[in-house]
């Protein structure tokens, strides 16, 4: 029974049962046969699902929104005065958030060079304030090393003044994997638009397919359309898929206008599709056609702010950076996820978008290779 | 009757350095209802004479008409009527035998049913595997099965037996065959010669790009002179040799050839022919190794146009 029904389930995911032949168009059977090749894969549904869930788990784990750990802070030992040592080491620990260890001099200098120590106080009886501070101006975690030891300290000099009272509070989408999970979005639709369409391309023009299809009454046209659709579904799929995952998993959700945000996949699917017709519009081995991907991808995966955000790149590569379509998408994305926005956010990253996919797609079917 | 294919002076240079001349100067003409055999050695054009005349490479010049029509002016129409089978497709491997017919069905405004056109090739028990699952003898027959599936007034077969075991080889035979029985046209390239003689009403032997033979199997084996071959082996340890004077004056031989330590003849009669062979050798002190007699083939007939062999492994 159990297995009857599994191979009925089977057969239902893999479109056997979809007998449609004698009313379908040339089109529809096209744009099954890419369905149909793609879920029979495995690998593919690995690579273009189940991967980016990994790393978004991965990810967010390694980044998982803990309160800012506690300073450590090191009161270097002065022999010459372990009196005065003692009462910065009593101060310190008094304040909360503070761990502090008291080490030789040159335990300290190692402890901090190796960020074990975030920040040192090295007593100066009869110099200065009476101490001084040793801490990396690079490393933001030094940097509030630093200042937590400074604040306690000038606490414990005035002890009557009142503390304000803190409290406090979580912004909705501000989290980090709040920013991670559309930049993935926006990465997986990058991969799926090169890789389903610039890829799965080369291969028939690899395996003489083009060739045979040339030589039948197809119409060219509905052969590229059957790419794009197929394509366009498989978008949905993605970014559903992805979505629902995130939901239950980080609580994610879309904030802003959900017409909005299928609109904004719906462009950055059709898009990158396009740049994946453009590549593969000519390659005439698998190898060719990969490196062009790797080529036009990688780049985009470092600089269009899938990770941190694009706006950390210098000021004078900020017209190339901001004029790549990932950019343009993964901004859209987060603005209508995180801020809330609706369409007003759009104008931008739909025109950047449509001239990248406009563009392409007007040279790749010109210069398209049917051989 | 307007032939099935006519193509005139065609010429096909490929741009490099030097220019490669694949085709020079070939005329050829196809009647309806004939299968039709382009035979040649790997490398004669033939392959190229074909994807022209199917409407997949653009000519150098000359002229070719397919159906009646030119590609220039009828390619819509030319294509509706015509089935192809190419060297070297792949067809996807995760497609069904029926699921890849049925996409081929679906570019023709009409033709046969999918399983019909299954039935055809004898496949119908491999309906519901992946084309990946087949072996390659039967990968083969679906690839004809997807020309043969718009019911096509011509069908363009290149090389389809090629590296197939004999079994396959006999059952694409019987599709070609029962094409030609509803009076369909077939062009087929083969290097098999036994494949040609069996098949082919009118064969073309093409070399150099050019046809340097052009008739019916039986039509340019008597041309050779003699329907009947005697191949001789000396022995290659002693050195006596019947002059190849002394050979074609032997009754009804009309032509020698010597290939190291093998002499072939071809002969009208070998009744009469090998018993003076066997007497000149014996007066000349020539020792026999071997000696058979078979009929000519089409392997002859390209040999002795060309002094080569078609298939250098055989």
């Amino acid at each position: 029974m159990l297995k009857a029904r599994n191979a009925a389930l089977a057969s239902t995911w893999n479109l056997e049962l979809w007998n449609l032949d004698p009313y379908m168009s040339a089109l529809g059977h096209l744009t099954l046969a890419r369905f149909r090749e793609f879920v029979r894969e495995p690998a593919a549904l690995f690579w273009v699902y189940g991967f980016p869930l990994i790393l978004a788990t991965t990810l967010a784990m390694a980044f998982s929104e803990k309160p800012v750990p506690a300073s450590t802070v090191d009161v270097q030992l002065d022999p010459a005065n372990p009196g005065a040592t003692e009462a910065l080491r009593a101060k310190l620990a008094d304040a909360p958030g503070l761990k502090v260890e008291v080490h030789d001099e040159a335990t300290c200098r190692k402890r901090l060079r190796t960020s074990k120590a975030d920040a040192v106080v090295v007593p100066t009886p009869g110099r200065g304030a009476g101490h001084e501070y040793l801490f990396d101006e690079t490393r933001s975690e030094s940097v509030l090393g630093r200042n937590a030891a400074d604040r306690a300290l000038l606490r414990a000099a005035h002890p009557a003044d009142p503390v304000p009272e803190q409290r406090a509070v979580t912004e909705p989408g501000a989290r980090y994997i709040d920013f991670l999970i559309p930049g993935l979005l926006g990465m997986n639709l990058l991969g799926g638009g090169l890789f389903g369409v610039g890829f799965a391309v080369a291969d028939l023009r690899v395996r003489k397919l083009l060739k045979r299809f040339q030589a039948t009454p197809m119409r060219r046209s509905d052969f590229l359309l059957s790419i794009m659709l197929s394509r366009l579904v498989f978008t949905f799929v993605d970014v559903a898929l992805l979505l629902t995952v995130a939901h239950f998993a980080f609580d994610i959700r879309v904030r802003g206008n959900p017409l909005a945000f299928a609109a904004l996949v719906a462009a950055g699917g059709a898009t990158f599709a396009g740049l994946g017709l453009l590549i593969g519009s000519r390659a005439r081995t698998l190898e060719t056609a990969a490196g062009l991907l790797n080529a036009m991808m990688l780049p985009m995966y470092v600089l269009s702010g899938v990770f941190f955000a694009a706006s950390k790149f210098p000021d004078g590569m900020q017209w190339f950076v901001q004029a790549l379509p990932l950019t343009a998408l993964n901004d859209g994305l987060r603005a209508v996820m995180n801020d809330g926005a609706g369409w007003d956010a759009l104008p931008r990253p739909l025109l950047v978008l449509g001239l990248w996919g406009t563009l392409s797609f007007a040279v790749a079917l010109r210069i398209f290779r049917w051989r | 009757m307007i032939p099935a294919i006519r193509v005139r002076a065609l010429v096909k240079t490929y741009r490099a350095r030097p220019p490669v001349e694949a085709v020079r100067g070939l005329d050829l003409e196809v009647a309806v209802g004939e299968c039709f055999g382009l035979l040649g050695p790997n490398g004669a054009g033939k392959t190229t004479t074909l994807e022209i005349i199917e409407g997949l490479l653009d000519a150098t010049s000359g002229e070719v008409e397919v159906l009646g029509l030119t590609w220039a002016d009828g390619e819509a129409a030319i294509r509706q009527r015509i089935g192809i089978s190419l060297q070297e497709t792949r067809l996807s491997d995760k497609l069904t035998v029926r699921e890849t017919v049925a996409l081929f069905r679906s570019f023709y405004p009409s033709g046969l049913t999918p399983d019909e056109a299954i039935a055809r090739v004898g496949l119908e028990e491999k309906a519901k595997s992946y084309v990946e699952k087949l072996s390659g003898g039967q990968k083969q027959r679906l690839a004809v099965a997807t020309a043969l599936v718009g019911e096509p007034d011509l069908l363009f077969l290149d090389e389809p037996t090629t590296g197939l075991d004999p079994q396959s080889r006999r059952q694409l035979w019987d599709v070609i065959r029962a094409q030609k029985d509803r009076g369909r046209t077939v062009v087929v390239t083969t290097h098999y010669m036994d494949e040609a003689e069996r098949l082919c009403d009118r064969v073309a032997v093409v070399d150099y790009g050019k046809v340097i033979a052009l008739g019916s199997p039986a039509e340019l084996i008597a041309r050779v002179g003699g329907e009947h071959v005697i191949d001789l082996d000396y022995d290659p340890a002693t050195a006596a040799r019947l002059t190849s004077d002394q050979l074609v004056a032997l009754p009804t031989v009309t032509s020698s050839r010597e290939e190291g330590a093998r002499v072939t003849l071809t002969a009208g009669e070998p009744h009469r022919a090998l018993p003076a062979l066997l007497d000149a050798a014996r007066a000349t002190g020539a020792k026999i190794a071997g000696l058979t007699t078979r009929t000519a083939t089409l392997e002859d007939v390209f040999v002795t146009l060309t002094g080569r062999h078609l298939r250098s492994d055989s």
